[in-house]
């Protein structure tokens, strides 16, 4: 199969909706002529013109607001936040009219929108560029969410994303952009992937690790060596999907295994592992021969010092020491 | 003090004025009596704890809701803030449905899950009904901007407060409508006080708040006595003509004023003294009997011989009653069920789609 980058995947995704569907539409800051900050829109503009790929001003309240009010007559906007850091100045925007606009008419209206970008730290660009919002999106009942880690991933859960009608918040990456994987080419048919179905990345029998996002491919080197190292292998479920939630793949794992370790970029206090946890305790606890561990980005502000940094975020070390503790 | 201010202008002469007929007029006017007699009706069942939260009544404001959407042609929308309920009654809601959604019940407009900031048709291009102050404003231009993007020769009308006109999402809101020439109209309701806080508290202006819009490139006008449904549809009609045949927004600012508190928890709202609290017995007395936009209006048609009297009886006579009857069904209604907690949350889970089957989407037990 060929091989693209998970920015490549995205561009794929939104070329073929905004081909498909008339009233899809990329809206966002520098996503047009700039080519995009990290350039997932690249050429996009070019082929599509000023209608389908839309500058804005560094307005994300206003723009995202009119992207809400302009689902609601029936457009499917797919909206670039540059960092998805910049939530908190759209927050009402996003939780009160995107979240809940169709609790509070009644189900009258629906928001097809898409909220999309970066979420991730690791970049040395501090606190305030490094958020990790999954776990605040996702305790709005009424939106999605969704952290794909792999190009194939990025590029069907996307074009799944365009096409729901509910809003989706897409949580991106700027580590995993430049990353290349396999995924199906556009001349084979039409490639999606439904929200709510995790993805079974390696399989193993000694211990389940739990993540989404970048963090899977933490687990996953983290298996590579604890496999060869001692022995020991490691189920590594990706959830991609957090709302709706996976919870049969979950349950499946640790039924399997009897061990977990959540591998989660969240910090540790309310972060999406903390509900994995809480659930796991709730529905397998007779599976359990270990008490379920987590390893999440340390639970301060995300620090500027790049060698720091880098030991804040979830790593392998610190997950493979969190497996020899439990096995 | 006073916002409103009698103009020298005759508006019935207007040509959008001048143009409608006897059976249309005594039809505005019953609109305005219509949303009068159902708020005092709703204040009542307030008393009664017939209703929870917060009851924000238009009273005293109703010719700025009734002549602007008048106006509305079909591919005309509207949307609001939370003192919604005379434009949901003017664009044609039932007032079974509003009543019922402010007891909480399931026969609601909005199933009861709404309440009274938050009432929707969106079948009558009426979009709510929003409780953030400002926070409907990116949606108004958001309803703008479809509108633009589909071809279709209309304009949103987005009202907000004078309160509101301090929230950034309004500016980011107007920069982004001038920037773009997005055919939405705001309409800033002035009724001189953010709450408790009057216009000159709140707020830094040169002549007016809607004259900031210049800073935008963005036209403005403004109604000074929005009393005056003949004044109201008269510049709103302009604006209008303004978004379909050019595309390009507008503000207005109609002068106007409510009675009531800002909801109708407000102790501070009608003192003997200014001491006491932020507005005086006298003044709304004031625009009671100077600025009443039913008494302005019945005033005009019974001068012009489109109305009697006895018409104008019998308009409120049926507006009672109607109210009465919603009492009634609302009350008859039943309550939303917890099982209806979980729907109209998410569409795909709501029509039963395999988008609504797939994963776990709410996390009770």
């Amino acid at each position: 199969m060929r091989t693209i980058t998970y920015r490549q995947a995205l561009n794929e995704a939104f070329d073929e909706e905004i081909q498909r569907d008339p009233n899809v539409f990329l809206i966002g800051e520098e996503i047009a002529e700039y080519d995009g900050a990290y350039k997932v829109t690249q050429g996009l503009w070019k082929k599509h013109g000023d209608k389908r790929v839309i500058d804005s001003p560094i307005s994300e309240s206003g723009f995202i607001g009119m992207a809400v009010g302009a689902s609601m007559l029936g457009l499917r906007p797919v909206c670039e936040l540059m960092f998805w850091s910049f939530y908190t100045v759209a927050w009402d925007q996003i939780a009160n009219n995107a979240g809940m606009v169709r609790y509070m008419s009644g189900g009258l209206i629906n928001c097809p929108i898409v909220i999309r970008g970066p979420a991730n730290g690791g970049t040395n660009v501090g606190a305030t560029h490094s958020h990790t919002p999954e776990n605040v999106m996702a305790t709005i009942p009424g939106l999605k969410v969704v952290c794909p880690a792999t190009a194939r991933d990025a590029k069907g859960l996307m074009k799944t994303a365009i096409r729901d009608n509910d809003p989706v918040m897409f949580m991106e990456n700027t580590m995993l952009y430049g990353i290349e994987g396999e995924v199906p080419d556009p001349a084979d048919g039409d490639f999606t992937i439904p929200l709510g179905v995790a993805d079974l990345k390696r399989e193993g029998a000694d211990v389940s690790l739990i993540a989404h996002g970048r963090s899977v491919l933490v687990a996953l080197e983290a298996a590579e060596i604890l496999s060869a190292e001692h022995g020991i292998e490691c189920d590594v479920l990706d959830l991609r999907s957090i709302r709706p939630l996976d919870e049969d793949a979950i349950l499946d794992t640790v039924a399997k295994t009897n061990r977990v370790v959540l591998v989660d970029e969240n910090k540790p206090f309310c972060g999406i592992s903390a509900q994995i946890a809480a659930l796991i305790q709730e529905k397998a606890f007779d599976d359990l021969d270990a008490p379920v561990q987590r390893v999440c980005s340390l639970d301060a502000p995300a620090i500027y010092s790049p060698p720091v940094e880098k030991e804040q975020l979830p790593t392998a070390a610190r997950v493979i020491e969190k497996v020899l503790a439990i096995i | 003090m006073p916002v409103l201010a009698e103009s020298t202008t005759d508006f019935s002469k207007a040509e959008v004025n001048a143009t409608l007929t006897a059976e249309q007029k005594r039809h505005l006017l019953r609109d305005m009596i219509r949303i009068r007699e159902f708020e005092t009706g709703a204040f009542e069942q307030y008393q009664k704890k017939k209703m929870g939260g917060f009851l924000h009544l238009y009273i005293g404001q109703e010719a700025v809701a009734v002549g602007t959407v008048s106006l509305m042609g079909d591919h005309d929308h509207v949307i609001t803030a939370y003192r919604d309920h005379g434009h949901a009654l003017a664009v044609g809601m039932g007032m079974d449905e509003c009543m019922a959604e402010l007891f909480g019940k399931r026969t609601g407009c909005s199933k009861g899950k709404g309440g009274s900031m938050h009432f929707f048709a969106p079948d009558k291009n009426y979009w709510g009904g929003h409780g953030i102050v400002g926070g409907q404003t990116p949606l108004g231009l958001g309803l703008a901007f479809g509108l633009k993007y589909k071809g279709l020769k209309g304009c949103a009308l987005c009202f907000l407060g004078d309160g509101a006109v301090n929230q950034g999402a309004y500016h980011e809101s107007l920069n982004l409508a001038g920037l773009w020439d997005l055919p939405v109209i705001y309409v800033i309701e002035n009724n001189g006080y953010s709450m408790g806080t009057s216009q000159k508290r709140s707020s830094a202006y040169n002549t007016c708040l809607a004259e900031r819009a210049a800073g935008y490139g963005i036209i403005w006008d403004v109604v000074r006595n929005g009393s005056d449904l003949y004044e109201v549809r008269e510049v709103v009609g302009r604006a209008i003509e303004r978004a379909h045949t050019e595309s390009r927004p507008t503000v207005l600012e109609i002068a106007t004023y409510r009675y009531e508190g800002h909801s109708v928890a407000d102790a501070k709202h009608n003192k003997q003294s200014l001491q006491e609290g932020y507005r005086t017995k006298d003044e709304i007395e004031h625009y009671r009997k100077n600025f009443d936009p039913i008494g302005n209006f019945s005033h005009k048609l019974l001068a012009e011989g489109v109305a009697t009297e006895e018409d104008i009886k019998d308009m409120k006579k049926a507006a009672v009653a109607e109210t009465r009857a919603s009492v009634t069904f609302a009350d008859e209604s039943p309550y939303p069920t917890l099982d209806d907690l979980h729907a109209d949350v998410y569409h795909e889970v709501d029509h039963d789609t395999p988008a609504g089957r797939t994963g776990r989407h709410f996390f009770n037990d």
